[in-house]
């Protein structure tokens, strides 16, 4: 691999960096959205605390892949509509490293806060420590791979009206696993068993994903602009 | 030089253009002319490889597109109606992380000096959202200066919006470009002086 791509791998996670942080309302806007989704359930549910040890994983789960999939509407759209797609498409450099690049810089825009703000959103469900733990870990591997995942969604539905619903429909079926084996490794840990099990599992999903999705995502976002 | 043999562009049931042939010696410019909705913008994206080909083939320097695959995107440079600038970003951070993308490392100083030569130190350093349509159109532009490693330009529109200054600045450029052996396509509702080979191509 040149050092071409490396360079304008960097260039575009660098500029993408750069409008999240001129552009925090988005970001805000997805931190706020997983915050309050998972402060809905006890007031909703009531507060006992052993029916909210047992949903706690599930549900914090549930709201990561929600915000991580209400995020998505912003990670091709304003490229697809100002030209800079184009642009990425025309650089002459591996367009799946490119598109990697994005998804990486999207990540620590909207994946990244929602890991630091897991544990804390676990201790409302009483979850205790080692299960917090785990919880913080799943989401920092599991939330990448939704990225992934849902990039391929977002970059097959450039240009088409009601692109958000679509995409929902479209990647949230392939979101399931991830979710299981989330879920799954903070039920297990609050449980007192071992969640190595499943954290490993979805070590080898985000693994499968770096190594396939940029593919997939950079062949539908050529589809797309044709 | 740029090639096209019978090419053809077929949009749902309708023929934008049919059996197309051109050629586009080292140093010479194609103006593409036609009304709206004549195909323009859909010529110049398969020229430049963003659209796949119906029919024929398109080949630069002797060898086609798609024997040339992401390779050939290093040989072009392709200025789009849209201006492929973020509104959140300043001219300036536009114009370098824009060109870092491309593979063209630019300093700060000469992104700036670009900007001042054509007439945008004042705004170089505000989001470009700010400005008006003509300024974001000569931000875009500001590009070419880098791009002079690139032969191929593809322009679409590219003296849309433009003050009589700055569109005698670009035709200025774009005379340089192919007396230093470079091709420009581009399209165009006015007629613009390019004191160089221009042909004509009328899309019906």
């Amino acid at each position: 691999m040149s050092g071409g791509v490396w360079q304008a791998a960097s260039a575009v996670t660098a500029r993408d960096m750069l409008l999240a942080t001129r552009r925090r309302a988005d970001v805000l806007t997805t931190v706020f959205f997983f915050a309050i989704v998972v402060s809905l359930f006890p007031l909703g549910v009531g507060a006992e605390p052993a029916i909210l040890r047992s949903i706690g994983p599930g549900v914090v789960w549930v709201a990561a892949l929600l915000a991580s999939l209400l995020a998505l509407g912003r990670l091709f759209a304003g490229d697809f509509e100002d030209g800079t797609l184009e642009q990425l498409v025309l650089s002459g450099e591996s367009l799946a490293m490119l598109v990697l690049a994005k998804v990486a810089a999207h990540w620590v825009a909207t994946g990244l806060p929602l890991v630091l703000l897991s544990p804390l959103l676990g201790l409302q469900f009483g979850l205790p420590g080692e299960a917090l733990w785990v919880l913080t870990c799943s989401v920092a591997i599991g939330t990448p791979v939704l990225s992934l995942l849902g990039a391929i969604g977002a970059a097959l539905t450039l240009g088409v009206r009601g692109a958000g619903a679509l995409t929902a429909l479209l990647v949230l079926p392939l979101y399931v696993p991830v979710l299981i084996f989330g879920a799954g490794a903070v039920s297990a840990a609050a449980e007192g068993m071992q969640a190595g099990g499943h954290l490993s599992l979805l070590g080898a999903m985000l693994f499968a994903a770096v190594a396939l999705a940029p593919w997939a995502i950079a062949a539908a976002v050529r589809i797309g602009l044709e | 030089m740029l090639e096209a043999f019978d090419i053809a562009c077929v949009r749902g049931s309708r023929d934008l253009f049919r059996q197309l042939s051109f050629r586009v010696v080292t140093g010479s410019a194609l103006r593409i002319r036609g009304s709206n909705g004549a195909g323009k913008t859909s010529l110049l994206r398969i020229l430049s490889g963003l659209s796949p080909l119906d029919e024929g083939r398109v080949s630069w320097n002797g060898q086609t597109l798609d024997k040339f695959g992401d390779d050939y995107a290093k040989q072009l440079l392709y200025v789009g109606h849209s201006n492929a600038l973020k509104g959140h970003l300043s001219a300036l951070e536009n114009l370098r992380l824009g060109l870092a993308i491309q593979g063209i490392e630019v300093s700060d100083i000469q992104a700036a000096t670009a900007l001042a030569t054509e007439g945008l130190d004042a705004t170089a350093d505000i989001p470009v959202q700010w400005l008006s349509a003509g300024q974001k159109r000569r931000v875009a532009l500001t590009r070419l200066m880098f791009c002079r490693v690139r032969p191929l330009w593809i322009l679409d529109e590219p003296f849309s919006a433009l003050d009589e200054e700055a569109i005698y600045r670009l035709s200025g450029r774009i005379v340089q470009h192919l007396n230093s052996g470079g091709v420009v396509v581009y399209t165009t509702h006015q007629d613009i002086e390019i004191d160089a080979a221009v042909q004509t191509l009328e899309l019906q």
